[in-house]
């Protein structure tokens, strides 16, 4: 009776040694993988096979083609594949400093200017600019259509209480229109025509299409996702909504892993008179989206 | 009601025109749901297995932590595969982030929960008397182990088909951890995301209509397998 009993626990301790060996087997089997996958990545001489670079860019600018326009031209001439990841400017500013991008395009300037600054990145070029409309239902019930500059058709909006839905996810054109109810000394903070929803903007414009609110959209999403939507531009021109973008590489002093030679290549391509003429060329509906003859001081 | 519509024509137009970038991704889709799926089945089976022979007295943290981690929100189990992977983060070097293999990860960190605990309920509730069984013909420990696992494969295939279903229709985790890059890391849940964004109704409507119709297929194949495993 004891015998059979230590016997009986006794194989349950191998049974159970047993069940415990495969998980940490398969586990040093993956983690091996992956650091043999390491040292292919860090070495200096890139294969063929690492002939790209990780482009870190706004939902606006890769929802509104212009990248997939773009792109494969610089991959036919230089062969390297540009893979792109779309977030928001704020999210896109984070993965660059974290390193987990080769490069930058978004738009965000005092931002972008303040990390250069920091030297999280280097070689900062102003791209391109489009602007930034504020759009809404035709009926237009707060009457924007007739205001004299952006702040006063933000002052309209705030007081009539019509409804404005935000994008709240600190994106570039988050920041710009929390800059501008700023300007206008409009305060947003729990309002109850003030709808924060923290979504990308074709999201955003759709919601507005919803609830017959106002938005503030940038250009090119709004022509690209127009054809759904009831929408129309309401406001527009004034200078303070210009929208400029920045292209910049991660430095590899900070980073030493970074394509920063692949990068340039990239960056180079796009500053180039070539690279302006070919974003000038772009169009969606037959509207030119964005413009490269930038005067900055 | 005509999107609808539209996306139900759309998803057979993309059906039948065997498109190259949809194979693309549906491939990818499958590729990593199923070695996640694979390779979280051989880690949670064992452990469950493990925990499901113990007495439940001693296994009542474990079990308590393995049932909460089978909730984890997808979102948060992809920041914190992000936040290790990242080359800020302490596995940054392996230069994982943005590449399928995190992907695998984090769909490995989904699944393995599901299929542990519920391998542990379907082996506590029999394992002990399949041991003593096994134990009284003589059989030496390996077998056991796998007459035990044998035993409740029922409630294993079950959990398996569960936690599959979960992970290929996620699309927190493998978006932050992914990052949706076209050719490389995009699957149907973020192509659907992606799509949702620009607008494109039908085109999101039609790639789910696919998800749907493919998760279909697997689970009547894990289905049938199931039943002849009931009916030997």
């Amino acid at each position: 009776m004891v015998t059979s009993e230590m016997k009986l626990r006794n194989n349950f301790k191998r049974i159970q040694l047993q069940l415990f060996i495969v998980p940490v087997m398969i586990f040093s089997i993956l983690l091996s993988a992956g650091c043999g996958r390491d040292e292919t990545s860090t070495d200096q001489n890139l294969s063929e096979e690492d002939k790209y670079i990780h482009l870190a860019t706004t939902t606006s600018t890769y929802d509104s083609g212009l990248l997939d326009f773009l792109n494969p031209v610089f991959t036919e001439e230089t062969g390297i594949a540009v893979r792109v990841i779309s977030q928001g400017t704020g999210a896109a500013l984070e993965t660059g400093r974290r390193g987990d991008a080769d490069l930058l395009l978004v738009h965000d300037r005092a931002t972008e200017l303040a990390m250069v600054e920091e030297s999280y990145f280097v070689n900062r070029h102003d791209l391109m600019y489009n602007d930034f409309i504020i759009v809404g239902p035709e009926s237009d019930p707060v009457g924007i259509l007739a205001a004299e500059s952006v702040k006063e058709a933000c002052i309209m909006i705030a007081e009539s209480g019509s409804k404005f839905v935000s994008r709240g996810d600190d994106s570039g054109t988050h920041r710009m229109e929390k800059s501008l109810w700023n300007e206008a000394g409009v305060e947003t903070k729990d309002r109850d025509w003030y709808y924060s929803i923290g979504q990308g903007m074709g999201d955003t414009l759709r919601f507005a299409n919803e609830v017959f609110g106002y938005t503030l959209t940038d250009r090119g999403t709004f022509e690209a996702a127009s054809a759904g939507l009831d929408l129309v531009p309401l406001y527009e021109g004034d200078p303070a909504l210009y929208n400029y973008y920045g292209i910049m590489a991660v430095n590899s002093t900070r980073h030493p892993h970074v394509k920063y030679d692949y990068a340039m290549e990239y960056i180079n391509f796009l500053v180039s008179e070539a690279g302006k003429e070919l974003i000038e060329s772009y169009e969606v509906n037959g509207t030119g989206l964005f413009f490269t003859d930038i005067e900055l001081d | 009601m005509s999107q609808l519509g539209e996306g139900i024509f759309e998803a057979f137009r993309l059906i039948i025109s065997l498109d190259a970038d949809l194979l693309q991704i549906v491939f990818l889709s499958l590729r990593i749901s199923g070695l996640s799926i694979i390779i979280g089945t051989l880690i949670g089976v064992p452990l469950g297995t493990l925990l499901g022979l113990k007495s439940e007295k001693k296994t009542r943290l474990a079990s308590k932590l393995i049932f909460t981690l089978m909730g984890t929100p997808p979102v948060v189990a992809g920041l914190l595969i992000y936040l290790l992977l990242s080359r800020m983060g302490p596995f940054g070097v392996l230069g994982l982030i943005y590449t399928p293999t995190a992907m695998i990860i984090a769909q490995i960190s989904l699944a393995t929960p599901i299929i542990a605990g519920l391998t542990m309920v379907g082996v506590r509730s029999r394992g002990k008397d399949v041991v003593e069984t096994a134990l009284s013909l003589g059989a030496g420990p390996g077998l056991i182990t796998w007459t035990v696992i044998k035993e409740s494969r029922i409630t294993i295939l079950g959990a398996i088909i569960t936690g599959f279903g979960r992970i290929i229709a996620e699309v927190g985790a493998v978006m932050i951890v992914g990052g949706n890059i076209a050719g490389q890391t995009r699957v149907m849940t973020t192509a659907i995301v992606l799509e949702t964004r620009r607008g494109n109704f039908e085109l999101a409507i039609g790639l789910g209509l696919i998800l749907l119709i493919l998760s279909f297929f697997i689970n009547s194949f894990l289905y049938n397998i199931q039943r002849g495993v009931r009916s030997n």
